[in-house]
């Protein structure tokens, strides 16, 4: 053998760059193969200078694959690693190297999933709206800048760390690391989902529960204030001292407000749990959503929502 | 529209067309594209407005696997092209037009998740094509049919949204003047609802007895309305962390101790 080839910082540079279009030839065949091949090729070219070893390279990496976008990442690094020494002529075959990527991507598309789809965007999507729907331009510029800042860190340092670690991965993957972060990533999803329930799902049950004409005292007597400015001054201080059932004399309950008083939120959190249910049974989301819709408009008609 | 404005938005739409199966960048995530689609036509404020509202029904909508996840690029371009043509034909107020498109963008999803796998079955001619040019070792001809696929998939949002931009302003503000109360009143009612959906699917995908508890604690102290949600990140953050910490301690603790887990049982077995 001559001098080691070797991967510069560059080289890995643009495989990482290349590898945010990972998904852009997804198909129902061998789904994210084109993309893992187009990631490779900066690396492939450098690393192999015949035409049958290039062609053969690529032809490995057109195998399936398939797993969460982000985590392609450190499998590209072991990859790297692996590809690496085989163009230095380690005994590497191809098995090898497809036994690796798929033996990879299964169990980080697992925790892939909980940590971007399910905690990070939402988190991320859940301030960035709150602020968007006071008409605030933070709201999604916020949501854009963070989400990528924290996208591109986690491309190009866990290639990093699978370009050095090589395959040795495999025995850190089973070493109960990723584990954790799956299930911490599920608590804090959870928590933050249970949050946003109480905070974003709203249902308004407006029937009337009661009318209590109310003693007097309880309310302000409109008939009486003085007049001018003193008047609005008496308002204000016995609307402070009551509250916001001193406007009227009497004193209206509707369905929503006993609901409240059991606990803030009641009403989402059945419906929540009742979509989680539909949705087990297999019932598709948009029917739930369409039905929900549906819902509305005949609560609106008959006049209890 | 002006055809600046087209442009514009057609650039848009092929973003959030090409990120609805990149999922990198997220202009697909009604915040970012709704936005941009209201900077492009000048009615920032209302996209930003719209864009929110979106985003708090999409959280849960993900790919995974084989789940079927309504397609958030078209519905939340297409939805902010017709509430912009909404407000430029005068006549409707912002809310009206904002809670409107929001229905709007249910069926839309549809639509955009139907397109999406029509691309996806048109990408196996081209891996074949990918395998061919591998034959070869022609790396240019990979990169061509890559770049070629991620455009098909820009261009599955940038026509609809295109045609759009040529429906009158005014057909569409007569369409939403001629809307009864109750229909626009049930159709945001129900908006508020659907946010739901999401977050059930959100659950379903992580649920498990150990993780439950932690839905309850975030659902109760959200009513403090003090504690934003940064700082109920934080909380939810800590919360993992003890718990994590707490399980590892007490696998050790079972270790060392070599016990059952019961010291009275112990106890009661070395007697």
């Amino acid at each position: 053998m001559a001098e080691k080839i070797t991967l510069s910082k560059k080289d890995r540079l643009d495989v990482c760059f290349r590898n945010q279009y990972t998904q852009g030839s997804w198909n129902y065949e061998r789904m994210q193969n084109g993309g893992f091949c187009f990631a490779m090729i900066p690396a492939i070219k450098k690393l192999y200078t015949t035409k049958e070893d290039q062609s053969a390279a690529l032809k490995r990496h057109l195998e399936f694959y398939n797993t969460h976008p982000y985590l392609t990442a450190p499998v590209l690094g072991v990859v790297l690693a692996l590809e690496e020494d085989r163009a230095n002529g380690a005994k590497i075959d191809d098995t090898a190297i497809q036994g690796v990527k798929v033996g990879m991507m299964g169990p980080l598309a697992g925790v892939g999933d909980p940590a971007f789809w399910f905690t990070v965007r939402p988190i991320l999507g859940a301030l960035g709206a709150s602020l968007a729907m006071g008409g605030s331009i933070m709201g999604p510029i916020l949501f854009f800048v963070a989400w990528n800042v924290i996208r591109w860190a986690f491309l190009w340092y866990t290639q990093e760390f699978g370009y050095k670690v090589g395959s040795n991965i495999a025995k850190d993957i089973s070493g109960g690391l990723l584990g954790k972060v799956t299930e911490g990533a599920s608590i804090l999803g959870m928590f933050i989902i249970g949050a946003l329930v109480e905070r974003w799902v709203s249902i308004s049950f407006t029937p009337v529960v009661s009318r209590i004409t109310q003693a007097a005292g309880a309310y302000i007597d409109w008939a009486k204030l003085p007049a001018g400015s003193d008047g609005i001054k008496e308002a204000l201080t016995q609307y402070n001292s009551i509250g916001a059932t001193a406007l009227d004399q009497v004193k209206v309950t509707t369905l929503q407000q006993n609901l409240d008083q059991l606990i803030p939120g009641l009403a989402a959190m059945g419906l929540t749990l009742l979509c989680c249910k539909l949705l087990k049974k297999k019932v598709s989301p948009i029917a739930i959503i369409l039905g929900l819709f549906a819902f509305g408009i005949i609560g609106r008609l008959l006049n209890f929502m | 529209m002006s055809p600046i404005s087209i442009l514009l938005v057609a650039i848009v739409a092929l973003l959030a067309g090409m990120e609805g199966i990149l999922d990198e960048f997220e202009f697909h995530q009604p915040l970012v594209a709704c936005t941009l689609i209201g900077l492009v036509t000048g009615h920032l404020t209302e996209g930003i407005i719209l864009g929110g509202s979106l985003q708090m029904m999409a959280l849960g909508w993900a790919n995974i696997g084989a789940a079927v996840a309504p397609d958030a690029a078209l519905a939340s371009v297409a939805s902010a092209i017709i509430m912009v043509l909404a407000l430029n034909g005068g006549a409707t107020d912002t809310k009206t037009a904002i809670s409107t498109s929001i229905a709007v963008a249910v069926p839309l999803s549809v639509a955009g998740l139907f397109l999406t796998m029509v691309c996806r079955t048109i990408a196996i001619p081209i891996v074949h094509i990918m395998d061919a040019a591998a034959e070869r070792a022609d790396f240019a001809a990979i990169d061509r049919w890559q770049i070629i696929a991620i455009l098909m998939q820009g261009v599955r949002i940038m026509i609809p949204a295109v045609a759009l931009c040529f429906i009158p302003a005014e057909v569409v503000t007569a369409a939403l003047n001629a809307m009864p109360a109750w229909l626009s009143g049930g159709m945001s009612v129900g908006g508020g609802m659907v946010a739901a959906v999401g977050y059930a699917m959100v659950i379903n995908m992580m649920e498990s007895k150990e993780v439950w508890p932690f839905f309850i604690i975030g659902f109760v102290v959200a009513a403090i309305s003090q504690l934003t949600l940064i700082a109920l990140g934080l909380l939810g953050i800590a919360f993992a962390l003890i718990y994590l910490g707490l399980k590892d301690l007490a696998k050790q603790g079972g270790g060392n101790g070599g016990g059952s887990g019961d010291p009275l049982g112990d106890i009661l077995n070395n007697y």
